[in-house]
């Protein structure tokens, strides 16, 4: 099986370690990995301020990046949905690309998703001694139905303690473009959502997406709140390997 | 941003009695809601409801003929109207031709559309809300924040304030003493009225009959008690059969406050007949278009017409809960708000309502007939795109968009040319909190820099390698 990875212009930019561990993960299910180098963007930025005819280019380059893949995992749940979802918006009436997508979103998937139901795996053989809390992107969430696959997989990790997130379903405010357009309400938002994590006491939080995570520590560190922030993927791989699960960053070493 | 809007959003935000009435009241709807939905089958139901609403406004025209056509068959007068204005006058008509003036109403968001207490009491006419949140905000002289719970940014302290300084005593704050008072003050009223007003949460079209949930058994006083009964509706909110009610009976009190039904729901079909005890001797219908038929036939936003106001979808919105109903601006609030405002006021104000949202679908999966909020606030967006309502800057800042990632040469390109430059945008490891578009982001947030090597760059150069299976990446395949 090989396996092309979709890796979001913030991963590669600003988190390649996510996309790293990614890689770690896939292969050690000896599975063979293969980034295509002509991706960019998936457009969603565009999208979702309504900038369709900008987005269908920037689409455009996605779907000739993946035209012959055979699996497309990705580390983000919302850009998995701007595919699944939004081309098909996007493109409406031009049949000859809604081929090309119909042909390729039947292979895209969210990466915990591709674990659990393609690959059928749920126990990774990870450790972690340490209590997180998990808080729910809601593209991949409300748009793709990722609710149980990273439940999954983390209830499968030795030794973690989960603790529930009150109010998790609530958005974090980040919303891409909303984030700058509407800074007041996306901040009111961010704010909340950090007060609902400190209440849990947990060491870590776990996510799924990067724009969400980077929005909640980026609030966290203004609002003088530490407590780490962690893509699953990343958090998996550390804690399947050698690695200590936070780095000493935060001046703790868990494991 | 339109300079009411952002002040209206700024004032809402600093408004902790607000914020603390909106929360506790949306995340009460909210539990209620779950609970009541796990008695039923409700996703079946919900379904159901859905196939109606959509089988009614494909055919909305045969509903609303037959709905006029039973309603005069049993001695109601219908009036179409196109605008408010129309529906103002036809109103205004029916109340000169009976020299009223005192008028009752029942709750009905649709007569805000028409800001019609305003037009009454110009005329001169006395008009008394009779449902308590109405009530609470009719005299405090606002409008109504919530479709469900129009005076839900209110606290309960605040009302007794209200009610305090209206009725020159000391009124408690509990909930038996604020229904007390209402009670004595609209019971004088409930005698007195000479005109009764009500929305319409259903037309039957088979029967003539105009349907009305409440709670507080006000709308049945409403429709029985003064001689004379006008009842306003959009012209959307049309059910074929009575049997089809059932269906809604059970999905919109569910999904508005958590409740299995309404403490009452009201049939009026008609005028009194001559063999019936109670009843208005005069029926009038209402039906109002208010710019509702553009949106039939536009495959972006037909479904919109679909909507019940349960208001379910305001419940659940994160940005609702942190602003509330008025800082919409417009009669609906909430996701609804925002994409309905531009659709049936579409001017350059309401057209900024639809970036009131981080597109977090809570919306959607709250919907009970399941219209897509989420992906018609983004065609709202494309639709200002399009007629040239957003900015120039935003319009320059997506053609560079369009040309950095329409082309993995300018991507990589752009990548490295910001990564030599961020040294000078950054302090202490963050973008500095004063560059321009980032600014307002990092006013309140921290943002990291670009990472000295892009992932794609570090698996090309054979970089990502994993401890445990020392495997090297197999395929960089290229452009
Ligand atoms: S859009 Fe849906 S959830 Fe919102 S008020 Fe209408 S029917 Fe209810």
């Amino acid at each position: 099986m090989q396996v092309s990875l979709f890796i979001t212009c913030l991963v590669d930019t600003m988190f390649p370690e996510v996309a790293e561990s990614l890689v770690h993960l896939l292969q050690r299910q000896g599975i063979q990995v293969d980034v295509p180098m002509g991706q960019t963007c998936c457009g969603q930025p565009a999208f979702n301020s309504g900038y369709f005819e900008e987005a269908r280019e920037v689409a455009k380059t996605w779907l000739t990046a993946f035209a012959d893949s055979e699996y497309i995992v990705t580390p983000s749940g919302s850009c998995a949905a701007m595919v699944i979802h939004d081309y098909p918006i996007l493109f409406k009436g031009d049949h000859k690309q809604l081929d090309r997508i119909k042909k390729l979103t039947q292979r895209t998937y969210e990466w915990t998703q591709f674990f659990v139901d393609v690959l059928k795996v749920e126990d990774i053989g990870a450790k972690a001694h340490i209590s997180a809390t998990y808080h729910p992107s809601c593209h991949g969430m409300r748009l793709l139905g990722v609710t149980d696959s990273p439940y999954r997989l983390m209830r499968h990790v030795e030794g973690l303690q989960l603790v529930d997130l009150p109010f998790a379903e609530l958005c974090c405010g980040f919303g891409g473009t909303f984030a700058v357009k509407m800074p007041h309400i996306s901040t009111a938002m961010a704010t909340e959502k950090v007060v609902h994590i400190a209440e849990t006491s947990a060491q870590l939080l776990l996510g799924l997406d990067m724009g969400c995570l980077m929005n909640i520590a980026g609030r966290m560190k203004h609002m003088n709140t530490h407590i780490p922030t962690m893509h699953l993927a990343q958090f998996l791989d550390r804690a399947s390997s050698d690695l200590p699960i936070l780095d000493n960053r935060e001046g703790v070493n868990i494991k | 941003m339109n300079k009411q809007f952002d002040e209206r959003i700024t004032h809402a935000l600093t408004d902790d009695h607000l914020h603390h009435a909106v929360n506790i009241a949306t995340d009460r709807l909210r539990t209620k809601k779950a609970q009541a939905l796990t008695k039923i089958d409700f996703a079946q139901w919900s379904e159901r409801g859905r196939e109606i609403r959509e089988h009614v406004i494909s055919n909305l025209d045969y509903y609303l003929t037959q709905l006029a056509s039973e309603v005069r068959r049993r001695g109601g007068h219908v009036y179409f109207c196109a605008d408010t204005t129309d529906a103002v006058e036809a109103i205004q008509g029916v109340i000169q031709s009976h020299h009223a003036t005192k008028v009752i109403k029942s709750k009905s968001m649709v007569t805000e559309e028409l800001h019609l207490n305003d037009a009454l009491e110009q005329m001169g006419v006395e008009v008394v809300e009779t449902d308590l949140g109405e009530y609470i905000i009719q005299l405090a002289h606002e409008t109504p924040s919530h479709i469900i719970a129009p005076a839900i940014h209110k606290g309960r302290e605040q009302i007794a304030d209200l009610f305090s300084q209206v009725a020159n005593r000391k009124i408690a704050s509990d909930t038996p003493s604020l229904n007390d008072y209402a009670h004595e003050v609209l019971r004088q009223k409930f005698i007195e009225a000479e005109i009764g007003i009500t929305g319409c949460n259903f037309g039957i079209a088979e029967t003539g009959t105009v349907c009305l949930f409440t709670n507080e058994g006000n709308g049945r006083m409403v429709t029985t008690l003064p001689p004379v009964h006008i009842a306003v509706m959009g012209m959307e909110r049309v059910l074929p059969t009575l049997a089809d009610l059932e269906v809604f009976m059970n999905i919109l009190p569910r999904s508005a406050t958590g409740q299995q039904l309404t403490s009452y729901v009201s049939l009026v079909t008609g005028p009194r007949a001559h063999d019936e005890l109670d009843g208005a001797k005069e029926f009038h219908l209402i039906i109002l278009d208010n710019q509702r038929s553009q949106s039939l036939g536009d495959p972006d936003f037909q479904e919109v017409l679909q909507c019940i106001r349960c208001g379910a979808c305001l419940n659940v919105c994160p940005v609702y809960r942190q602003i509330g109903g008025h800082a919409y601006g417009s009669v609906y609030s909430g996701p609804i708000g925002a994409v309905l405002t531009p659709l049936l006021r579409d001017d350059p104000e309401s057209a900024e309502l639809p970036y009131a949202s981080s597109l977090c679908g809570a919306c959607y999966e709250a919907c009970p007939v399941k219209i897509p909020l989420h992906d018609m606030l983004v065609k709202l967006r494309a639709r200002n795109v399009s007629r040239g309502f957003t900015p120039p800057a935003e319009r320059l800042a997506f053609q560079i968009y369009k040309k950095t990632f329409a082309s993995p040469k300018n991507y990589r390109l752009a990548v490295r040319s910001l990564r030599s430059v961020q040294k000078w945008l950054m302090k202490n490891g963050e973008f500095h909190s004063s560059i321009p578009i980032l600014s307002s982001w990092s006013k309140t947030r921290s943002l990291d820099g670009l990472s000295p090597l892009t992932f794609r760059e570090r698996f090309a150069k054979g970089l990502v390698i994993d401890q445990i299976t020392e495997k090297l990446p197999h395929v960089a395949r290229k452009e």
